[in-house]
């Protein structure tokens, strides 16, 4: 008894000891967040249906069927002309299934989510540290040019040059994501003024490290927790982007197709066929209001002065 | 006040010079040409047609003769429609545009505020998380999703009113009817509704805490009195710094807002100008849009002056 005791005693004392890392003091605030965490097991699901989608339907995406064409499911509640056996999302104007043309639609739009996030989040925390940690004229004139292209109404620079390169998709990956870096060019500039002020900045400078060194060694890391957030909360605003263009017909061409192209397929036959816009719409709708979520609980997570 | 004025308008001069020349030679850098048809035009026609609009002179010359011709307010002439001068399409759909974009954003600020406020007022209530998951949605779900929805619910199923069936018309301008403004200036209002909201809430609740408010509380003003004569101003101040994004995001929605509801303003014009390669045309528009943005941005700012009597005009 006495032993147990004085066991449960000493681990207590290890464990008041062992430090708490900020990632795991976050993660435990997180897990309390239930949107957050419900969140993250959805958008886990349509990721993992994304990748899984040409095992999971017997049609292919592109598979044209004349013999049911905007066919509606067949547990569709209200009537139509004719229902497609087997097709749980119900066909488009061609007889394409349906579902499995929403989960390439999901590959795309997240495939440009991840793509166009990564472009932005390499050329913003560059910039960013860059002109923070250096300040001054240059910071000046740096922050300056982010301002002036900030005013600049940028969709329709992305617009031109996708009609001008003809719709190819890494351009419109990499265009999209040099539009967003702005902001994030914005927030690691702050954080990087703030940390070059701190003591260990100042120990690696004395120590010797070249100003590059410092920067990708000692800022950047210490600035993550910031541009994590930002990065879920770019997401979603990269996949708007992406389905914008391709909703006006200038992003993701047939037979290829994004949730864009979905949607606006949908939007033209919605009279007739309401399943083509309802189930692209709803995906999407959920998508972004995933990582929504958890870009919200990240905040709160990794910030926790509001609470 | 005046040499504050000043300064920012010779500030946003360059910004407006930047867009033109990125926009013109963007869209020359690129491979094909407005004349570019599936019929082959004999050789000597395409010359000659490239030489009355100055496309066989080298870029640099083009640029200089457009710099010119656009400091005496010349657009241009429209090469696909070519009866048309730039100016006159444009003079055809920005008054639509313009009547779309300033309903949606004065029904934004009024209806954002509005609810921003009272959430803050509510603060944790369930009146404060009603208006902010609204907000959440309001950001989320796109313009082109919410457009073809509502008119689906409006349009087409129609909703009953007072034991009336009611439906919105889906399509069409019809001189700027009421009737047919309601679907696309709501569409176009709805997100920014969310975004202000979002921000009013945030600043209101600053406002609330700060010092003034408890005095004005402690010598028992009432509760309208604080709120509108004390608090609004000082809260609505970010919303004023907001006008500039927002009329980017407004001028974006109408895009698509134009595109489905078929609404003659220009922002369908540049769609079907990109896509068909219509140089002058895109280069009309984009300037026209900037030059909007610019504005709104300067106009924001003297706002901010006049408001704040923190900010030093010298």
């Amino acid at each position: 008894m006495i032993a147990t005791g004085s066991t449960q005693n000493a681990e207590a004392l290890v464990r008041a000891v062992q430090g708490r890392s900020l990632w795991r003091d976050a993660w435990e605030r997180l897990k309390r967040n239930r949107a957050a965490m419900a969140s993250i097991a959805l958008l886990a699901l349509i990721a993992l249906l994304a990748l899984l989608a040409p095992l999971l339907s017997p049609y292919g995406f592109s598979e044209v069927n004349y013999d049911l064409i905007t066919c509606a499911p067949p547990w569709w509640p209200a009537g139509a002309e004719c229902i497609a056996p087997g097709h749980v999302f119900g066909t488009d104007a061609v007889g394409r299934d349906l579902f499995e043309r929403v989960l390439y639609g999901a590959r795309m739009s997240l495939a440009v989510g991840l793509v166009a996030t990564l472009v932005s989040l390499l050329i913003g925390v560059a910039y960013g540290a860059t002109a923070g940690y250096l300040g001054g004229r240059i910071d000046d004139v740096m922050m300056r040019l982010v301002d002036i292209l900030y005013s600049l109404p940028f969709i329709f620079f992305v617009i031109i040059l996708m009609v001008m390169f003809d719709r190819n998709l890494l351009l419109l990956f990499v265009a999209i994501g040099a539009v967003e870096w702005l902001t994030m060019a914005r927030i690691v500039r702050g954080q990087a003024i703030s940390l070059k002020q701190k003591e260990f900045v100042e120990a690696a400078r004395a120590g010797g490290v070249s100003g590059g060194g410092i920067i990708f060694r000692h800022i950047i890391p210490n600035a993550v927790g910031p541009v994590v957030v930002y990065v879920t909360l770019t997401v979603p605003g990269v996949i708007l982007t992406e389905s914008f263009l391709s909703f006006l017909g200038l992003g993701v061409q047939e037979p290829l197709t994004s949730w864009g192209v979905l949607i606006s397929d949908g939007a033209n036959q919605m009279q007739s066929a309401p399943w083509m816009l309802i189930f692209p719409a709803l995906l999407m709708a959920v998508t972004l209001f995933c990582f929504n979520f958890i870009g919200d609980g990240l905040r709160d997570a990794l910030d926790p002065r509001d609470r | 006040m005046a040499g504050y004025t000043l300064r920012r308008l010779a500030g946003a001069l360059p910004t407006l010079f930047i867009i033109i020349t990125l926009t013109f030679f963007m869209m020359r850098l690129a491979p094909g040409g407005p004349f570019d048809s599936e019929r082959r035009l004999p050789p000597e026609v395409e010359a000659n047609i490239k030489a009355a609009y100055n496309l066989d002179k080298p870029l640099i010359t083009q640029y200089g003769l457009y710099l010119k011709r656009l400091a005496h307010g010349d657009l241009g002439p429209s090469f696909k429609n070519k009866d048309f001068t730039v100016a006159q399409l444009i003079g055809t759909g920005l008054p639509v545009s313009l009547k779309l974009g300033l309903s949606a954003m004065s029904l934004a600020l009024l209806i954002g505020s509005l609810l921003g406020s009272w959430a803050a007022l509510r603060q944790n209530c369930w009146q404060d998380h009603a208006v902010m998951t609204l907000a959440m949605t309001g950001i989320t779900i796109p313009t082109f999703v919410t457009a073809p929805l509502l008119s689906l619910v409006f349009g087409i199923y129609g909703v009953m009113v007072f034991g009336h069936e009611f439906t919105l018309p889906v399509a069409g301008w019809n001189g700027g009817a009421l009737r047919n403004m309601i679907l696309p200036v709501t569409v176009l209002a709805l997100p920014q509704i969310a975004i202000v909201a979002r921000l009013m809430r945030g600043s209101m609740i600053e406002v609330l805490r700060a010092n003034y408010i408890r005095t004005a509380r402690a010598k028992g003003l009432s509760a309208p009195h604080i709120l509108f004569g004390h608090a609004l101003r000082a809260a609505a101040l970010p919303l004023v710094s907001y006008l500039g994004p927002a009329t980017a995001g407004i001028l974006t929605g109408s895009l698509i807002v134009e595109q489905i509801f078929g609404l003659p303003g220009i922002g369908r014009y540049f769609v079907l100008a990109a896509l068909d390669r219509d140089y002058t045309m895109v280069l009309g528009v984009v300037v026209v849009y900037a030059a909007l943005i610019i504005l709104l941005n300067f106009i924001a700012d003297i706002l901010y002056a006049v408001l704040d009597p923190r900010v030093r005009l010298s």
